[in-house]
């Protein structure tokens, strides 16, 4: 982000290339074409409309949560796609959607930005604590447990908190502001934990009612996707908040960013291309994938009799909230299905607050 | 699929507990010098499948400290047997060439594939009607001081040793073969060197560079054993290794191309190339090569560059983070469809038993789990896929059938410097492209009068 905030620094006195009347104010990284801050917006505006009309992602009427998180990606997100139903009169009915995991300190920031984003951008703003959807806070759960296995209930919570928020405020689709990077890391982190089934679809723009809108930049991406972001919040003076999670998340997610950055250092590129790997990889359709059912007792899609989160919520009304940890899994489901409980697991070893594709 | 070595069972699992439970610590314990006096570290541990001797750890991998170190010695050797006989890999009537760099690996490979010659050999002089033949073994080193840094003594040492190291194999006696890289270049031409250095260094990226000299290596080897009459080339890549090649390929965007180049065998070549060692970490090579005193050799080729070097640091600290991951990776991607053509082409040689025939069969890819292609890549043979945009009204013109991350790191980018890179390849290389882009035509010529036909009946 700073690489290309000074770009313009050094670039005082060129003209755009693409209006040829105003000052280039940065640098494709491909091209090396100049252009100014207005052209930029034009460009990466287009790009994120032309995906969605071509990709078909809403139909008019829609209800549609806009994932935000008060990080970067999420603001722009919401900026760009109030930005656009305006402009294109795609009709849909958007709304922000935060979820509060009850952690003190970590959220505030961060809900301070997306209630100012609701604002400015005048979208309503839903809110969905952990308390309000499962009865308890991640610090009441770390007070219960210890820091040990709290990332279990993040990665488990944290995802079924969208699902269970999209069903009950009725909402046709979640948009996300996964970018370029975060799906690169995604393919490389299932080919690290082995998750043949993940890997065969993380990199799909839409996953149900999942849509990883910054995604379809890919195909039309001219400079680094992060970078344009970066860029685009820098210029917009967006209002933004870094969030990194507070538990420790696994060593080799962390190994991974770095590498990942490392690899954007030495060949941009390479971002893309772990994604155009991650989409040509040929995985045996006969390879046997978990039976789909629904929990008996909340109705989330589960191939055990009850589904992950029921199962650590029963443990911790219970006070024994190891169950469904590690070797105690299935003393509630039993030990049937194989395929399911290493899928679930690798639920369990996702990074707090970080969404699952 | 990766780890059918029977200490492996429960181990390679053990991935994802760890994130949970963060039980699962990398032993840190150095092997002290000498390889057995490292028993003295877990004094009162038996070996877990004689129960009789001592366990053996320190070395790393997922079965450090299981075994003592006979048992490790045959568990290790049972992972070259299991993946020998369960594709056929190898045949009585088969002559071997290992490639051999002096590495632990292929240095392992070498003793492996030596052992097994020598077992049949024994069978063989035992057998009253001596009907199995023995199969042969050829040793190559090719000598690549035309690309690389290598100082000229360090070389002549080198080659020197690698002379001893198979010389003082038992019988029976190995041929080795010394071949400098520029051999691809025919022979009388004479300006071989010259062409080679030039065409490597006018590739300006540092990673294509070295994935260049791979791909050279490649047709060095293929030439020598084409050359020679083997029938198979045996490579000594260990899961390190390929767990290496996954990621790198992945970041290359080579998703498409990269199941064709981790399976036990490869016969998208003349000679099919075959890999033994993929179930074998590398921590294991290197402690058999330090129990059995197996004398190895480092050349100072430097830290490898670029892309290439970044994955391997990342790989060698997830690897040390968890003893497994390797191993997790390369499972990973032994789930992903390989080729019709990793498969030794079933055997139907009377002189072969049927018990290997019939084993054959039962371990063989089966048609409908692989992928066919007809198109590869001119410049590094990977299959391409659709999504390559491969001109094919340009068939003709050897770039227009590159694969994208040859495009990218290795093809020069403007016209005249692109001349000149096609005039300095080997003809061999030319040679497939023309090949393989005359099959293309006549496959595509095979579609074309489908559509033709189905044209004429509509008209009608
Ligand atoms: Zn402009
Ligand atoms: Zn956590
Ligand atoms: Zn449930
Ligand atoms: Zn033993
Ligand atoms: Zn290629």
């Amino acid at each position: 982000m700073q690489e290309v905030g000074t770009n313009p620094k050094r670039s005082s006195g060129r003209m755009c290339c693409i209006c040829n009347q105003r000052r280039a104010a940065l640098k494709r990284t491909k091209t090396l074409e100049q252009i100014c801050k207005e052209c930029f917006y034009d460009v990466f505006e287009e790009e994120i409309h032309q995906a969605i009309v071509s990709n078909q992602l809403f139909k008019p009427g829609q209800r549609i949560a806009i994932c935000a998180s008060g990080g970067k990606d999420s603001t722009v997100l919401a900026y760009v796609l109030s930005t656009l139903n305006k402009r294109y009169n795609y009709r849909l009915d958007l709304f922000l959607l935060s979820v509060d995991e009850g952690i003190t300190g970590y959220r505030d920031d961060s809900l301070e930005t997306v209630k100012r984003n609701e604002i400015q951008y005048g979208l309503p703003l839903k809110i969905l604590s952990y308390k309000d959807l499962y009865g308890w806070t991640m610090d009441e759960i770390v007070k219960m447990i210890g820091l040990k296995n709290n990332c279990t209930f993040c990665g488990v919570f944290g995802r079924q908190a969208l699902d269970r928020g999209a069903a009950l405020l009725e909402v046709d689709k979640v948009v996300t502001g996964h970018n370029a990077d975060d799906i690169a890391e995604t393919v490389l982190l299932n080919i690290l934990r082995g998750d043949i089934a993940r890997l065969s679809r993380c990199t799909s723009i839409t996953t149900g009612q999942f849509i990883a809108l910054f995604s379809t930049i890919i195909g039309f991406c001219l400079l680094q996707t992060l970078d344009r972001l970066a860029t685009y919040a820098y210029f917009k003076k967006l209002d933004y908040f870094s969030t990194e999670c507070i538990y420790s998340p696994n060593a080799y997610r962390g190994f991974a960013r770095e590498f990942i950055k490392d690899l954007e250092r030495l060949r941009p590129r390479a971002i893309l291309d772990i994604i155009k790997s991650g989409e040509n990889f040929r995985i045996s359709t006969t390879m046997k994938m978990p039976e789909q059912g629904t929990c008996e007792r909340c109705g989330y899609i589960s191939s055990q009799k009850w589904c992950k989160a029921c199962v650590l919520l029963e443990g911790l009304n219970r006070g024994l909230p190891t169950l469904g940890i590690g070797r105690n899994r299935g003393s509630v489901n039993g030990r049937k299905n194989s395929e399911e409980t290493k899928g679930g697991k690798s639920i369990e070893s996702k990074g707090c607050g970080t969404l699952d594709f | 699929m990766a780890c059918n070595g029977s200490g492996c069972q429960s181990n390679c699992y053990k991935d994802e507990e760890e994130a949970e439970s963060g039980a699962y610590c990398a032993p840190s314990t150095e092997l002290t010098k000498g390889g057995t006096t490292a028993t003295d570290l877990l004094a009162n541990k038996l070996c877990a499948k004689c129960k009789v001797k001592e366990a053996i750890s320190g070395y790393g991998g997922i079965d450090d400290g299981r075994f003592c170190a006979d048992c490790f010695r045959s568990n290790l050797f049972g992972k070259f047997r299991f993946a020998v006989s369960s594709t056929a890999m190898i045949s009585p009537t088969d002559k071997v060439l290992v490639a051999f760099s002096g590495g632990p690996s292929s240095r392992v490979a070498l003793q492996f594939v030596h052992e097994m010659q020598q077992r049949s050999q024994k069978n063989f002089d035992a057998s009253r009607d001596r009907s199995l033949p023995v199969f042969g073994v050829g040793v190559v080193f090719i000598d690549e001081s035309a690309v690389t840094p290598i100082p000229s003594p360090e070389m002549e040492k080198t080659v020197e040793d690698i002379t001893l190291i198979v010389s003082s194999l038992a019988p029976p006696a190995k041929e080795l073969h010394v071949v400098p890289l520029e051999t691809i270049y025919s022979s009388d031409s004479g300006d071989g060197k010259d062409r080679l250095a030039k065409l490597v260094h006018s590739v300006n990226d540092p990673t294509g560079r070295e994935d260049m000299v791979l791909y050279l290596r490649m047709l060095a080897l293929q030439k020598v054993a084409s050359e020679y009459g083997y029938s198979r080339l045996v490579l000594g890549s260990c899961i390190s290794r390929i767990a290496c090649h996954v990621i790198s390929a992945t970041v290359k965007g080579q998703g498409y191309s990269l199941p064709a180049d981790i399976q036990y065998v490869d016969a998208r070549w003349e000679i099919p190339v075959v890999l033994p060692l993929r179930d074998c970490l590398a921590q294991e090579i290197n402690l058999l090569c330090r129990l059995d005193g197996l004398k190895t050799l480092e050349l100072s080729e430097g830290p490898r560059a670029g892309i290439n070097g970044l994955v391997s640091c990342f790989v060698a600290l997830l690897q040390e983070e968890n003893p497994s991951r390797e191993c997790t990776i390369v499972r990973t991607a032994g789930k992903l469809i390989p080729f019709q053509f990793n498969r030794i082409p079933e055997i139907s040689d009377d002189n072969v038993p049927l018990a290997t025939r019939r084993r054959q069969k039962r371990y063989n890819l089966k048609s409908n789990e692989s992928v066919s292609s007809e198109l590869f890549c001119s410049l590094c043979n990977s299959p391409l896929d659709k999504s390559e945009n491969v001109d094919l009204n340009n068939l003709d013109s050897f770039s227009a059938v590159c694969c994208s991350s040859c495009w990218f790191q290795i093809l020069p980018k403007d016209p005249s410097s692109m001349e000149r890179f096609y005039s300095d390849l080997p003809q061999s290389i030319v040679a497939r492209g023309k090949q393989d882009r005359n099959g293309n035509l006549n496959i595509l010529r095979e579609q074309i009068k489908d559509c033709l036909l189905s044209d004429t009946e509509d008209e009608t």
